[in-house]
């Protein structure tokens, strides 16, 4: 054992086992949704019922394309590590396993598919 | 384990035996807010996937969209994303241990109810 640290010893042994991990990843994606929200809604939200063509030459260009990707890639995210908390308290055993896996997968893919949209749209 | 008695313990008060108060109530908003945001979510996936597809595509989901049932959705998870929004600042706040005083807890939860409404007019009024 003298070759453990007391640090080695302790890591990942408390009930969290990864620690504040999850708290800092909800923080700094909450932070960064703080920003992206408010473009998104009037960046987004003009753009819902217009025509088509109209649409297109918008998401062309860098300013509201960009702030999309970000908010798809960030919300996602934030609701993959949100929604995990919330399984955590109602459900357990191997279904909260799978409810957390089917979260993570639902969350990655509509993220492919969103980034793969708007790139498809403005390139 | 020192603990062997697992089922039958007593449990601290919950959600059935509290009087609800409005620091529980937008507690629990924030929660409901925030994962019910998963409908709009996936509809806008959708409607840019439909937009990258092709014209008659696009006429589709934004037909969906934009119906009155898509314009409830869209309205109500308008409200749920500035309330889940303003929730988030004040969990910010919170972390830093700050205006977690009663008084200050229920000041907060006013502003986060009364400032996503203004919000929510606001950006309809916008847009």
């Amino acid at each position: 054992m003298h070759y453990l640290t007391d640090r080695k010893r302790v890591d990942g042994m408390g009930a969290a086992k990864s620690g504040v991990h999850h708290f800092w990843v909800m923080k700094v994606s909450s932070v960064a949704l703080l920003g992206l929200i408010p473009l998104f809604v009037f960046t987004f939200g003009p753009m819902l019922g217009r025509p088509y063509e109209e649409v297109i030459a918008y998401f062309g260009r860098p300013f509201p394309a960009i702030v999309a990707a970000l908010t798809i890639v960030v919300g996602f995210r934030h609701f993959k590590d949100g929604v995990q908390v919330l399984i955590e308290d109602y459900v357990h055993g191997w279904m909260q396993r799978a409810l957390i896996i089917a979260t993570i997968l639902l969350s990655y893919t509509a993220t492919a598919v969103g980034l793969f949209a708007i790139a498809r749209i403005a390139l | 384990m020192a603990d062997v008695n697992r089922g039958n313990r007593p449990l601290s008060p919950h959600l059935t035996i509290y009087r609800p108060q409005l620091t529980s109530i937008t507690s629990i908003l924030t929660r409901i807010t925030g994962n019910a945001l998963l409908l709009a979510a996936l509809l806008i996936v959708w409607w840019f996937l439909a937009a990258a597809t092709s014209p008659e595509y696009f006429a589709l989901a934004d037909a969906v969209i934009t119906s009155w049932f898509g314009d409830l959705v869209m309205f109500l998870s308008l409200w749920a994303l500035w309330y889940h929004t303003l929730a988030g600042v004040r969990h910010l706040i919170w972390d830093n241990a700050k205006m977690l005083e009663l008084d200050a807890a229920t000041k907060l939860g006013w502003a986060v109810i009364v400032g996503s409404v203004l919000l929510t007019l606001l950006t309809v009024a916008v847009i």
